[in-house]
């Protein structure tokens, strides 16, 4: 499975007619415990960059940015009760949205190899 | 019940017990239809009055206080909070006085109020003051309305944007979003001043204002201020001073002879008003020529007879609150301005500005100032020089152990592991020492036995508390939880 | 008076220990041309001489205390026992910072937490958080809150009996945003719609009612409820009310020309993240053992800077200790019969007021602690003639100017106020005085 980056620390990848989205292990990392979030709406649109939801810990609340452009189809609705699974499971149980877009948003994010490098920017 | 045995209020009720008894009703019972009338009564406590006084008495003792202990909180001014203001405040012709008096039955407290607003707008160099404002965040809200009603009244109404310093108080940026404009940040030089190359790049015909803490929350002068608000105003922007450090300067400098516009005073800050465990407050806003004609009203004039009355201004924001301000906490302040005088309240900010510099100069061999400058009153150091895996809060925490309260923590936001230390004038040359004698010996404890600070602190009721599970599973109201 | 310890050797040794020879040179980053201004404000004085100024001052206002008192309008004359100034003198409260430090500010933090719980019964709600500066700072709190639940709708809608002051305090906070504030009955533009239990003029509302046409319109309903009637009416939150906001004066905290009161704010869990102000919760330490500590901060300003739910950054902590040590002290039955006292005290005086010749009480609805009374001369003159004999009627309503979105208020229209504090023999003297007043009699 093929997962792209945005430089906002949201990953993007293809799963049947959708893509999948979520935060990266870097960034649940750095935001620590997370204790919130707040999920768009489905059937919002969204739009590449813009904000689409809250992502909240003790000390922190932070904007997630959608990392594409289009409709959210489903949200994972299993982080109301169980937040921390963005913390425990980043990549796969801690799972944001499903997203309805086109393949050109998705190939203007970062490959793995690309993010992986400009990770290596962000820690001073 | 919690260990050192505190138990609730309601741990403590039996059904039935009477606290302080009502009097029985000399009038008829009158009907009222059940529909307006709520099913069953408020499970509210039953104690008796011992039990209640012992219950506050002991949880009064799980406090720090100022009456206790040293409280060197950063940008808080926790100064000492003399007696004779809570007698004055408590006079019964101030606390049994009712807003809508006729100002004729009034004249006590308008005079006080009248004289406040002179006595703080002389202090800092402005035209008028109004005393509304409940806190801080209260005046600050005032002041960048009263920018917005300058520009929108002269029909100027592109300027959308408000600069707010990276070093500010999150309420700068707060208050600056509530009343509709966007925060741009400006960046600090590596003096840990305002970047002036960085204003002068901002500054356009977008901006309505800069919002200012001078001294800043680094616990420095802005060495360039009057290049900085002669910036601001080329473009024709505003600037607001934002006086939460105003204990540094009373008697040394007026802001508003260096240009500022508009600012807020903390009376619970500089004038030694209580805190209260987190307010009242009273944030009163002064104004310059340009922005007193927008003051929030009503203010305090004095007609031609020589009485009291109250005035609007004539293009004011409006109200920010009901009735006449705090007005309990100017009565304390005032009090305050009549016991120090002119003299004493610069030789308040003096005492506090040196106390601040000796405390800075007793430690800065083991925690530097992050800038080193001579500091106003109040300097900030780095955690970082702490022994390896050690923070600045376990450097607080272990200073509960030794009886102190800790400094202001991560604030500023740009300084990394930041301790923000204000000791204020009134701590004697003893309490200063032992202070940093302290501060030395965790530094040491943090290279030798980083545990000790890892776990502190040790001897408190409660050690430190899970926040993840306080907002992950609530509890905010439940009788007999504690 | 000075406040500062530092004796001269002190100042010697700190200035020795920098390499200064003055203080002056401490202050080098100020602007010469700037630095020790002339500052006209005179020199300090003695304690006694402070205090004996401060009483002529205060002997220059009429204190209720001395008087026949049915004066109103928001804030109002209680019976506060002796223990809440008792526990409020304690330095260690009224000396103790905002409980950021949970480990050294549990008494704090417990007070608070227990006064949620007491108001959260009071109204009916399971979330009230720490207090606003008072309850028209509350109430505009609740509007911009409103906007955030409800995007795209952009009307504040008031019931009629909302203080005028309350509404110019909404009007300033609510300048900026693109909210309009009518007044009417919430409708599909609606953000929320606005009560107040008993209305400003007294009025006892129908919640229930009030509520249900409300949220039909898919507004959030804020009801602004008087916490001490609240022990006696049907409470906002049996009556589904999203936010409740009050004025917290009447438990227990004297009039001081009104402030500081304590604004009241509660609403429910399912808004938490929207709600402004400091919130006070109950967790555990490593150890098991229960404490206090603030919590839901991410909402706020020290941490969400321009994107936090309010600029808020204080509370009026003393005044909520007040209003819990009130609430304990008079305790379940106490504050549920002072509340009962006063509509019973309330309905005396209206039946017997409207029973004067030349006056008039509308009691075609109920009242609560307050209502108009038609004079049959301007008000303004009957207050101020029965002023002169110690007796203060009430609030003359014509000092309000006629709001867009208030009421419109009569010259002849008297806002009388009774609390438990009057008694029988002191209503029936204010309507002895009423009957006699010179154009007061037919």
């Amino acid at each position: 499975m093929e997962i792209r980056y945005a430089k906002t620390h949201e990953w993007a990848a293809k799963e049947g007619d959708l893509y999948i989205c979520g935060l990266s292990d870097y960034a649940q990392e750095k935001v620590g415990d997370i204790v919130f979030v707040e999920l768009p709406e489905t059937g919002a649109a969204v739009e590449q960059g813009a904000p689409f939801g809250v992502i909240e810990s003790v000390k922190a609340a932070n904007d997630l940015y959608s990392p594409l452009s289009g409709e959210v189809a489903a949200v994972n609705e299993a982080l109301e009760d169980e937040p921390e699974l963005v913390n425990s499971s980043p990549l796969k149980d801690g799972w944001i949205c499903k997203i309805k877009s086109d393949d050109a948003s998705f190939s203007a994010l970062m490959s793995e190899d690309e993010y992986k490098e400009y990770l290596k920017g962000q820690d001073d | 019940m919690n260990q050192n045995g505190i138990s609730s209020l309601w741990e403590l009720s039996s059904s039935g017990r009477r606290g302080v008894v009502i009097p029985r009703s000399d009038v008829p019972a009158a009907e009222l239809d059940d529909k307006y009338i709520r099913k069953d009564a408020a499970d509210l406590p039953e104690v008796s009055e011992l039990d209640l006084i012992r219950h506050y008495t002991r949880l009064s003792t799980l406090n720090y206080s100022i009456d206790t202990r040293f409280y060197p909180l950063g940008s808080c001014t926790m100064k000492y909070n003399p007696r004779v203001n809570e007698q004055t405040a408590r006079m019964a012709g101030f606390a049994a006085s009712h807003p809508y008096l006729p100002e004729s039955m009034a004249q006590g407290n308008l005079e006080l109020m009248h004289e406040l607003q002179k006595d703080l707008a002389e202090l800092a160099g402005f035209k008028a003051v109004s005393l509304q404002p409940a806190a801080g965040a209260h005046g600050e809200l005032a002041g960048v309305l009263m920018i917005k009603k300058y520009h929108e009244s002269r029909g100027d109404t592109g300027r959308t944007r408000f600069l707010i310093p990276d070093s500010a108080h999150g309420t700068n940026p707060a208050s600056v979003a509530m009343a509709g404009f966007e925060a741009v940040e400006v960046s600090s030089d590596d003096r840990g001043n305002i970047d002036l190359a960085r204003l002068k790049e901002l500054c356009d015909e977008s901006i309505a204002g800069i919002m200012i803490t001078n001294p800043n929350t680094l616990g420095l002068f802005e060495e360039q201020i009057i290049d900085v608000i002669s910036t601001v105003h080329a473009c024709g922007g505003l600037v607001y001073g934002d006086g939460a450090n105003f204990n540094a300067i009373m008697g040394v400098v007026k802001p508003g002879d260096l240009g500022f516009d508009v600012m807020h005073y903390n009376l619970h800050k500089t004038f030694s008003t209580p805190h209260g465990g987190g307010g009242p407050g009273a944030g009163p806003v002064a104004a310059a020529d340009s922005l007193k004609d927008y003051l929030p009203g009503p203010l305090v004039g004095r007609s031609d007879n020589g009485s009291f009355t109250f005035v609007q201004p004539a293009k004011s924001i409006g109200r920010l609150k009901a009735f006449n301000g705090n007005f309990g906490v100017l009565v304390r302040a005032y009090t305050y301005i009549l016991s120090l005088g002119g003299n004493g309240l610069k030789a308040a900010s003096e005492s506090a500005v040196l106390a601040a510099n000796y405390l800075l100069s007793r430690v800065k061999d083991v925690l530097p100032s992050w800038y080193d400058r001579i500091c106003m009153h109040e300097f900030v150091s780095s955690g970082q020089s702490l022994g390896e895996g050690v923070h600045t809060m376990d450097l607080a925490k272990r200073l509960i152990d030794y009886g102190f309260h800790p400094p202001t923590v991560y604030f500023p936001l740009i300084v990394p592991e930041a301790l923000m230390v204000e000791p204020t004038e009134t701590e004697s040359i003893e309490i200063l020492d032992a202070f940093a004698e302290t501060l030395r010996v965790i530094v040491k404890e943090s290279q030798d036995q980083p545990e000790l600070l890892h776990d502190a602190p040790h001897r408190e009721t409660v050690s430190r508390l899970d926040e993840v599970m306080a907002v992950k599973k609530p509890v905010l109201r439940d009788i007999g939880r504690i | 008076m000075s406040y500062n310890p530092h004796t001269e050797g002190d100042r010697l040794k700190m200035l020795e220990q920098l390499g200064l020879k003055a203080v002056e040179e401490l202050f080098q980053d100020i602007p010469e041309s700037c630095r020790y201004p002339e500052v006209d404000i005179p020199d300090g004085l003695s304690e006694m001489e402070v205090k004996n100024r401060m009483k002529q001052l205060s002997d220059r206002n009429q204190s209720a205390d001395d008087a026949l008192w049915f004066l109103g309008g928001g804030i109002y004359r209680h019976y506060i026992p002796s223990v809440v100034d008792a526990v409020l003198s304690r330095g260690e409260f009224f000396t103790a910072y905002t409980p950021y430090q949970p480990e050294v500010s549990q008494g704090t933090l417990q007070a608070l937490f227990e006064f949620q719980t007491m108001i959260g019964e009071l109204y009916g709600m399971e979330v009230v958080n720490a207090s606003h500066y008072d309850g028209a700072a509350a109430m505009a709190e609740a509007a911009l809150m409103a906007l955030r639940c409800k995007p795209g709708r952009k009307e504040i809608v008031l019931d009629e009996g909302i203080h005028p002051e309350y509404i110019q305090v909404m009007e300033t906070y609510l300048a900026d945003s693109a909210a309009v504030i009518r007044m009417g009955r919430a409708d599909e533009a609606s953000a929320c719609f606005i009560t107040a239990n008993p209305s400003f003029t007294g009025q006892i509302r129908d919640l229930k009612a009030l509520g249900e046409e409300c949220h039909a319109a898919g507004a959030l309903f804020i009801v602004h409820a008087d916490p001490l009637a609240s022990a006696f009416l049907e409470r906002p939150g049996a009556c589904g009310a999203d936010i409740v906001t009050g004025e917290g004066q009447p438990l227990g905290i004297p009039m001081s020309y009104g402030g500081p009161g304590l604004g009241l704010f509660a609403t429910t869990k399912k808004l938490i993240r929207k709600m402004p102000g400091r919130v006070v919760g109950c967790t555990q330490d490593a150890g098991g053992r229960a404490g206090c500590v603030l919590t839901f901060s991410a909402r706020e300003q020290h941490i969400r800077r321009e994107k936090a739910t309010s600029n808020i950054c204080s509370n009026q902590g003393l005044m909520a200790l007040a209003a819990a040590v009130y609430l304990a002290a008079l305790g379940k039955e106490g504050v549920a019969g002072t509340a009962r006292l006063v509509y019973d005290k309330t309905a005396y005086a209206a039946d017997a007021l409207n029973s004067l010749e030349g006056y008039s009480v509308d009691r075609s609805h109920p009242c609560y602690r307050e209502f108009v009374l038609n004079c049959p001369a301007p008000a303004e003159a009957v207050a101020h003639e029965l002023q002169k004999e110690g007796i203060f009627p009430g609030l003359a309503l014509s000092r309000f100017e006629a709001s867009p979105y208030g009421a419109d208020f009569k010259e002849n229209q008297l806002l009388v106020c009774v609390t438990e504090m009057n008694s029988r023999e002191e209503i029936d003297r204010l309507a002895k005085a009423l009957a006699g007043y010179k154009g007061g009699s037919k």
